[in-house]
């Protein structure tokens, strides 16, 4: 009797240090869930298929910009230039499609199909991407100032690019063939948005290069010990560049995405933009300091995010209570990181003690 | 369960003949517990008062975990310390320093962007009043340290410039400037050289004097015999025996760390030397400020071939191996490999052309350690997993079986975290990522630095192995032991320049001491004075 006690004690605690891990484990998901429970509850349209739709769209513009971001993070590194860059590449994708290419030598305007204008502009996306990584590989600049330095440049140039003015109504015209460009923020398959579609294809092809490429293991490497990893044959020089071209093509991504809903492109579109990325991120579970995080995470650091914020919005909140709210759990997530590290060793420690 | 049990009658005798007061530390029972290990497992240790007590044992046998409970960074699971008869608990640093216990840890733990005296005080700054710092005082303070230490470093020089052997010598002047009853030092000597050591030991023995009690660890079994008075043996978490140093000799201590017979440890086996595989030329690694760090290096390395390469640290021998791994760009001269000069200077071609650097600081240059065993193994060789564009996990598993079966690694599952390995076996890790690349000549440097006597021998067991199938093997080491018994053949470095060549029938342990000290000063070298901390002492 004396000494079944104390091992239905031990095996009771056990257990619930298990679900305390699996809660905290889970956590980024769990607080989605609650942030849903809790929302429908308060607000009644809150889970309408209208206000999911609205919800969702707002979730895939921090995701798209997420992933890109969390490539980079795993570096460890950051990219404050993807704001900006979502304003460039609306601003070029408008400018093309009202103004077309004007080349004064030849004397013509040359108007691209939407198609090629999409490219051009995710193309312009990663090559600034290209040029934050070259910055920070080849002259040593910490990832911080050069993508801070692409955050003054980049939206300076889409101001530059219309004088300040907003590119309106992007519709083309038909006798120039570049018509269609609102199709992008409003299409839908199986009746789904074609940006949601967007993000979910960003984040499977983002995770599978994450989880099951040469590339994605170097990514990790690289952010986990950098010397390490250029000693084992990692080029990280490279495998950085390509990281900040990843994130500025989601980036320009984004911005198409952002234009074709308004039908419109307005120079300061994705003003602090970067900073909801990295929040997204964080909650993820990315570490700042690189090596340790997931595309999933991520993925589920958006929700948070966007559902946070819907939510609030549904229940009339006041938009500066928002703020003070989003810097909160943000801080918390991370609080509660740490907390699950010291949590998962201790568990470990009483798991074996009861073993021997 | 029970903590009452481990003194055997024979080994209380001695101790039960001291008076109580001869020992100021005791830990009774002492038990520590890691995600995985069990790192101690009710230790016994008595810390003699006034003595140099030394702790040995294989890596993971609980040395530094031990130190770390008795200076405060660690809470034992279970156990009690006594200090001066009394139980106490040290719950930080801080409060260990409080008490009287000071540290040197194995790993270094200076600030290299702040200079000499401000490591020395950091965090104990002298104040004028409350909140200046007395910078004249340290500076004072910290001139008479080093004069004692007898080093050429100035108070003022940023620890970030001084060669790793004199930051040893500031992390020993730090800890003696806390006035310390009990002094711990973990593996003082691995990055000093002879000179430096006998100066450390004289300070030593200072301390012993003025009543301070050393606690001693080293993997360098004959320097523990010099020094100790009592030794204490620990293995697999497990205090084994303890006995005053003048009862026991070295196969002594081996046989009780490792639990078997020392005398197959360290032999190189015979080979086949083939034909030349690697061909050096003038490879010169100009130093920042004028002269050379690689000094125009010439030779050559047959097929399965071990080349050793001794000289003192500092001497160019870690930069001669990165500029043969293509890490430093702005070397010069020619290089080649089977016949075919080698023409790519990166790390990764080198490496696809088969000259793999295994690098000296495994924590630093070696491991990711936010990576797993496996994910370690296969980065440098990823490429031969793919399955078109994807790794394919059966591929890897293969490998990552094959590979901790050929260098029989510890490891319960290869998807642990790599830092959760003892030393010896992330060595192994760091060696089982070099030969996934197929290379051809493998550059060892220090291989058996900071890891146990029977992971050593495994090592060493390993190169012969991989000697017999043809590769060429370039290692360095700063043991004379080792180097004396591994190599086919020895090159000695002296600042940037080969100084000696010796086949290994006429090397001697003299022969390569004075090649090494060749350029540092032959006067001081001939009177044994070891003065300036460069010069060598053959003492």
């Amino acid at each position: 009797m004396t000494q079944a006690n104390p091992s239905v004690v031990a095996k009771r605690r056990l257990t619930g240090l298990d679900v305390q891990e699996i809660l905290l484990r889970g956590r980024a998901f769990i607080a989605l869930i609650v942030l849903i429970v809790v929302f429908s509850l308060l607000n009644s349209t809150f889970l309408t298929p209208a206000n999911i739709v609205i919800m969702a769209k707002h979730v895939a513009i921090n995701a798209i910009l997420g992933i890109g971001m969390t490539f980079v993070i795993l570096t460890g590194g950051i990219d404050l230039s993807v704001g900006s860059i979502v304003g460039l590449a609306a601003m070029i994708a408008g400018g093309l499609i009202n103004e077309g290419l004007v080349l004064p030598m030849f004397g013509v305007i040359v108007y691209f199909h939407v198609w090629a204008i999409i490219l051009i502009s995710l193309l312009v996306g990663a090559l600034l991407g290209a040029i934050n990584g070259l910055i920070i590989t080849r002259f040593n600049v910490a990832p911080f100032i050069a993508t801070l330095g692409m955050l003054y440049a980049a939206r300076g140039l889409a101001l530059l690019r219309s004088n300040g003015n907003t590119f309106p109504n992007l519709v083309g015209r038909p006798e120039l063939g570049n018509t269609g460009f609102p199709l992008l923020g409003s299409g839908e398959f199986l009746s789904v948005n074609y940006s949601i579609w967007l993000m979910i294809i960003f984040a499977a092809v983002a995770a599978f290069v994450a989880a099951k490429t040469p590339f994605g293991r170097q990514v990790y490497a690289i952010g986990g010990n950098e010397r390490a990893a250029e000693l084992s044959g990692v080029r990280v020089k490279r495998v950085k560049t390509i990281v900040y071209m990843i994130s500025g093509f989601c980036a320009a991504m984004v911005g198409l995405i952002i234009a074709s809903q308004l039908v419109a492109a307005h120079p300061a579109t994705g003003t602090f933009f970067e900073l909801n990325a990295i929040a997204a991120v964080v909650l993820g579970g990315t570490s700042l300091s690189g090596g340790r995080g997931s595309i999933g995470g991520t993925i589920i650091g958006a929700f948070v995010i966007g559902v946070l914020g819907d939510g609030l919005i549904g229940l009339g909140v006041s938009s500066f209570w928002q703020q003070v709210i989003k810097g909160a759990v943000i801080v918390l997530a991370v609080i509660i990181d740490q907390v699950q590290v010291r949590m998962q060793e201790r568990a470990a420690l009483q798991r074996q003690q009861q073993a021997a | 369960m029970s903590v009452a049990t481990t003194n055997s009658p024979t080994e209380t005798e001695p101790i039960a003949a001291l008076p109580q007061d001869e020992i100021i530390m005791r830990a009774v029972g002492m038990t520590k517990l890691f995600p995985g290990t069990v790192a101690l497992d009710h230790v016994d240790f008595n810390v003699y008062r006034g003595k140099v007590n030394v702790l040995v044992g294989e890596n993971g046998a609980g040395k530094s975990t031990l130190m770390k409970i008795l200076a405060g960074v660690y809470q034992p699971t279970e156990g009690q310390l006594l200090l001066e008869g009394r139980p106490v608990t040290i719950k930080n640093p801080l409060d260990a320093a409080r008490q009287g216990v000071g540290i040197i840890y194995q790993e270094m733990n200076l600030f290299p962007n702040l200079n000499v005296t401000e490591n020395i005080f950091m965090a104990r700054e002298m104040t004028n009043g409350r909140f200046v710092i007395d910078k004249k005082a340290q500076i004072a303070q910290t001139e008479a340290l080093l004069q004692r230490l007898r080093q050429s470093i100035k108070p003022d020089d940023l620890v970030a410039d001084l060669r790793i052997g004199q930051q040893q010598i500031v992390e020993i002047a730090k800890a003696l400037a806390q006035d310390a009853r009990i002094l711990i030092m973990d593996e003082p000597t691995s990055a000093l050289s002879t000179a430096e050591v006998e100066v450390l030991f004289e300070v030593i023995n200072d301390l012993k004097a003025n009543g301070v009690s050393v606690i001693y660890i080293s993997h360098k079994l004959d320097e523990l015999l010099q020094i100790g008075d009592y030794v204490t043996v620990l293995r697999d978490g497990r205090r084994v025996d303890e006995k005053p140093a003048d009862q026991i000799d070295v196969s002594w201590i081996i046989e009780q760390m490792v639990g078997r017979n020392p005398a197959s440890l360290f032999q190189g086996r015979d080979h086949e030397v083939g034909d030349d595989l690697l061909r050096v030329e003038d490879l010169t690694l100009p130093r920042v400020g004028g002269g050379y760090t690689v000094d125009h290096v010439s030779f050559t390395l047959r097929q399965g071939e071990i080349l050793g390469i001794y000289g003192l640290m500092g001497a160019g021998r870690s930069e001669l191996f990165e500029c043969l791994a293509g890490v430093r760009q702005g070397a010069t001269g020619r290089v080649w490999l089977n016949g075919e000069e080698v023409k790519v200077g990166t790390v990764d071609g080198r490496i696809k052309l088969g000259m793999y650097l295994v690098p000296e600081d495994r924590q630093r240059d070696g491991l990711i350690q936010t990576m797993s065993v496996a994910d370690n193994m296969l980065l440098p060789s990823l490429r031969q997993y793919l399955t078109r564009f994807v790794l394919s996990r059966k591929k890897e598993k293969e490998a990552v079986t094959k590979s901790i079966k050929d260098l029989s690694v510890k490891v319960a599952n290869p998807n642990q975290l790599i830092t959760s390995l003892s030393g010896g076996n992330q060595q192994k890790v760091v060696v089982a990522k070099s030969l996934l690349t197929s290379p051809k000549v493998l550059l060892l440097d220090e291989p058996s630095r900071g890891i146990d006597v029977a992971a050593k021998s495994e090592i060493f067991e390993i190169m012969s192995r991989l000697a017999g199938e043809g590769y060429g093997i370039l290692f360095i080491s700063s043991e004379l032991k080792e180097i004396l018994a591994m190599s086919d053949r020895i090159l000695v470095m002296s600042k940037g320049q080969i100084t000696g060549e010796f086949a290994k029938s006429i090397a001697t342990e003299e022969s390569l001491v004075a090649a090494s000290a060749v350029g540092h000063g032959l006067a001081n070298y001939k009177n044994g004075n070891g003065n300036g901390g460069n010069s060598h002492d053959p003492s």
